[in-house]
Formats: structure tokens, sequence, C-alpha cells
């Protein structure tokens, strides 16, 4: 009940901002800033209405939304996967480190939708060349902190590792990756809201479905509504994203949240 | 069990190098609790890590049952003065005290029972599924000192145990320690700055000099019945040897009607 509360107490702004922005669109009625009450409308218009036994759910949703949200996990599942591995191994030796590093560095200065011709290029449009692009531009964070945690594990746990004979294997997962592990997360976050970003670039100038894509018909269409709709509903993914990585967070690492408070 | 010859340590070259360790001999038989006194930056944790394997010294060497050591010895265990960063904190007690066990031909069940039986010796048989910051520092230690003894080693060595925890709960460690010792008879070799400590635990009290350390005494302590900590630090042996392993620390000359060998 108190967590009810609180969590409406946050979230008074919300209703406010609302009828303000409502009421001040209807008062300029510019075609370009439509009410939200249209917006609202146009994306029922858009995803829900479909058959009921669909869940109302319309082609568009059903073809657009999970193809985007696949592309954004599938991106960002690898990038994290290898990310890590790189990290890990680049982190716990110096030498690679030293001789990877300027190549990390130019990598990741690169801006990654500067990458889209090339890839466009060398994947033909579609899913391959979109998730391409997500992993090459949101890798470097991941890894980049991967390598920070795995460097920078106290002498005595690995002392301690070494004085018990932990073999290589179990090292690796029961030292350097837990204690890598909020480094790493630090990394995945920001990698999460690049991924969203790069999803919608990519589908806005390579792509046949999709969020993106569906923002682009709108525009076209000359439908503000509906391009306001998308932008909504990618600010709401953006931020269930978000919730549920911060919840996925707190379980893996509430060793390091209360070790930290008690020590 | 343990013999160490000649070992010199030298961090770094030329005129920048420290002389940590300046000759080593010393010789421990088994089932004896040696303690190892100096003043602080002596160079007692080279000589540490120099017989867990964790340093490669400069010279000599360390013989541990008969095999030189050269990288980590599989029959020796470490409890470190700094017990939060030698427990994993995302493990919990009992899978730290385990852990050592994956090493040895043991299946999860073993594992687990030896680990339970560990606890049990130090006292904390119900804090299993806690995680080490859940326990106070003396808490901790002890979770130290079960996955040492969990492991079964030859060795045991142990770098100022008991440097990071209250007055009282040092007294508690040190009988803690000088019970489980009595219960698995194990060799122990424990460093320690703490003249008192020294005298009051072990059989042997080495010490050594400013750095570069060298053995400058070599005590035998003989004090009758069960150690107590009453009894035992009033006991004028007790209060005897302190003051000339004091000495020895501070850098002066035994007098010659002491109890050294």
């Amino acid at each position: 009940m108190k967590r009810v509360l609180r969590a409406a107490g946050r979230l008074w702004a919300v209703p406010v901002v609302l009828v303000v922005w409502e009421l001040v669109t209807r008062a300029a009625e510019n075609l370009s800033f439509p009410p939200p009450t249209t917006i609202a409308a146009s994306m029922y218009e858009m995803w829900l209405t479909g058959p009921p036994e669909r869940l109302w759910l319309t082609d568009a949703a059903l073809e657009n939304i999970p193809a985007s949200v696949g592309r954004l996990l599938a991106g960002w599942v690898l990038a994290g996967v290898i990310g890590t591995a790189v990290g890990l191994v680049l982190g716990r030796r110096p030498l690679y480190f030293r001789f990877v590093d300027p190549l990390v560095q130019f990598a990741r200065a690169i801006p990654p939708p500067m990458l889209l011709p090339f890839f466009m290029a060398l994947f033909a449009i579609g899913p391959q060349m979109q998730i391409n692009v997500i992993v090459f531009g949101i890798i470097w964070p991941v890894l980049i902190n991967a390598a920070e945690g795995a460097r920078h594990i106290d002498r005595q746990y690995v002392d301690t590792a070494r004085v018990f004979g932990l073999s290589l294997k179990q090292r690796l997962f029961l030292l350097v990756l837990p204690a890598a592990m909020p480094k790493i997360f630090a990394g995945l976050r920001v990698s999460l809201s690049l991924a969203l970003i790069l999803m919608v670039i990519s589908e806005l100038v390579g792509s046949t479905d999709g969020i993106g894509f569906q923002l682009l018909d709108a525009q076209r269409s000359y439908d503000l509504p509906g391009v306001w709709g998308t932008i909504v509903v990618l600010g709401v993914l953006g931020y269930v994203l978000n919730s549920a990585f911060l919840a996925a967070e707190r379980r893996v690492l509430s060793w390091h949240r209360t070790a930290k408070q008690t020590t | 069990m343990l013999e160490i010859s000649n070992l010199t340590h030298t961090y770094g070259s030329g005129p920048s190098a420290h002389n940590a360790l300046d000759g080593i001999d010393l010789t421990v038989a088994e089932g004896e609790l040696v303690c190892i006194v100096g003043p602080s930056g002596c160079g007692k944790s080279t000589l540490l890590r120099s017989i867990a394997g964790l340093l490669r010294p400069t010279g000599g060497q360390v013989v541990l049952n008969g095999s030189p050591v050269e990288q980590t010895p599989d029959n020796l265990a470490v409890v470190f003065q700094d017990y939060s960063r030698s427990l994993f904190p995302w493990m919990s007690v009992a899978d730290n005290v385990s852990l050592p066990l994956r090493r040895k031909a043991m299946d999860k069940k073993q594992r687990k029972d030896a680990a339970l039986e560990a606890l049990e010796q130090v006292g904390l048989e119900s804090a299993g599924a806690k995680y080490p910051w859940q326990l106070s520092g003396g808490m901790q230690q002890r979770v130290s000192i079960a996955r040492a003894l969990a492991y079964r080693p030859a060795l045991l060595l142990m770098d100022e145990p008991f440097g990071s925890v209250d007055a009282q709960t040092r007294e508690e460690l040190e009988d803690l320690t000088l019970r489980v010792r009595g219960h698995h008879n194990m060799t122990i070799v424990l460093i320690t700055h703490d003249i008192d400590e020294s005298v009051y635990v072990g059989d042997r009290v080495v010490v050594l000099s400013k750095a570069p350390a060298g053995i400058v005494g070599d005590l035998r302590v003989d004090l009758p019945g069960p150690r107590d900590q009453i009894t035992t630090r009033e006991h004028p042996d007790f209060v005897h040897l302190r003051a000339e392993v004091g000495r020895l620390v501070r850098g002066m000359r035994s007098q010659p009607a002491s109890a050294s060998q």
C-alpha cells in the first residue's frame, strides 16, 4: 500500500502535464502538434483495432512491435555476451589490452549511425544488417566496462583463488565474472538505451517493418498523430526496458548493493 | 615438514631496490604452531607470500613436505588478515567455505557436508546460508578459518589473522585457533606484530628484525597446562617471555638468563 502511494506521489506530474498539453494544443490548433487525445486515438487506431481473438492487436502491431523488440534484444544480448567475454579476457591480460586498446578507442569513437551505409552495402537490407549495426554500435560500453571490472579485481581475491588452487575456468566463473558484474551491468545499461536508438535509426533507413519503419510511413503520409503515436510507443518501450533491466540488476547484484552499505 | 633455507627477497633492482628478506633459515616440525613476530613493515608478509608460493623469492628456497614450493602448493591454506577481501561477497558463507574443496575429488554433497562440519567447529553452524557481509568482522574471520579447516591442509598460514578485530573477539579467535589446532593436529605458522599474542598462541616464537628481515630470536614457549586468557597471561613465565620477545623486537640484546634455546 505504502509503495503504491509512493509511486502515485512520484507520478502525479504525468496527468498534470497531459492536461496542460491537451489544453495548450487545443488552443493553438497547430497541425504539427496534435492534442494527446488525438494521438491516443491514432495509436488505438494503429494498433488496437484488430479482431478480438488476437486481443484486438492489428497486423501493424503484431508485425512491427515484435520485429523491433526482437532485433533490439537480439543485438543487445549478442553485444552483451561478446562484449563481456572479450572484455574479461582483455581485463585479465594487460598485454593484450595495451595492443587492443587503441583499436577499441577508435572503433567506439565512430558514431554508430555512420556505419549504416557500410553495413547496408555489406548485408542486404533486413534484420541481419540491423542486428549487426546494433551490435557494433553498443558493444563498446560493455566491453570497456567488463575489461575495467576484470582489471581492478582486488589482489587478495586473486591470491585467495591461487592459494586454494582454483582452475582457470573456476577463476573465471567464480571470481572474475562476479567481481566484474557491477561494472558489466553499468555497461549493459548504457548499451540498452543505445540499442533502442540504433534500432529506430536502422529501421528508418533500411527496413520494411518495425516501429521505425512505421514512423517513417506515418511521416510520409502526413499522418502527424501517427508520428507522435510511434514516438510515444518508443518512449514507453525505453521506459519499460530500463525498468525491467533495473529490476534484474537489483536481483543479480543484491550482494553488491548490500555489501557496499554494510562494510 | 617446512624447511626454509637462506631465503632472500629483493623488490626491484638498482638503487631503488628494497631488500625485504635477508637469508631466513627456519624449520617447522610437524604439528608445531610457530608464531613469527616482528616490527611492522619488516617483511613478514613477504615471508608468508613466499611460503604460500604467491611470490617467487629472489634467493633461497622453501621446501614443504620434501618438495620445493614453486607454485601455490596444494596442501596449504592461508587465513588472510583482511577477511572482507578474502571471502567472496557474491557467495554464501557455505559456498565460500566449500570453495577450495572443488579441487578435491569430492561431489557436491560431500563438499556441503565438509563445509557444514567446518562451520560447526568455529561455532557458525547456522550461518551457512548467509552472506559474509551479513556477519560481524569476528564471525567473518571465523568463516575464513572454517574455510581453511575444511580444506584440511598440511600447513596453515595465518597472516595477522586477528589484526582487524576488536580485543575481545581477538581473544576468542586466539582460543578458537588453539582449540581447532588441538583437534586437527595441524601445523600452523602464524604471523603477527602482537608480542603478547605470539607468546600466548605459539609453541615457538620466531622474532624477525627490521627490514631486511633476518631471524634475531627463536624461543620455545613452555607454558603449563592449556592456555587460558587470564591465568596464562599472568603466569611469570609468560610475563618473562613477553619481555624477552619485546626486547628482541625492539632490537635490544637478549638477556642471557632467558628461556631461549
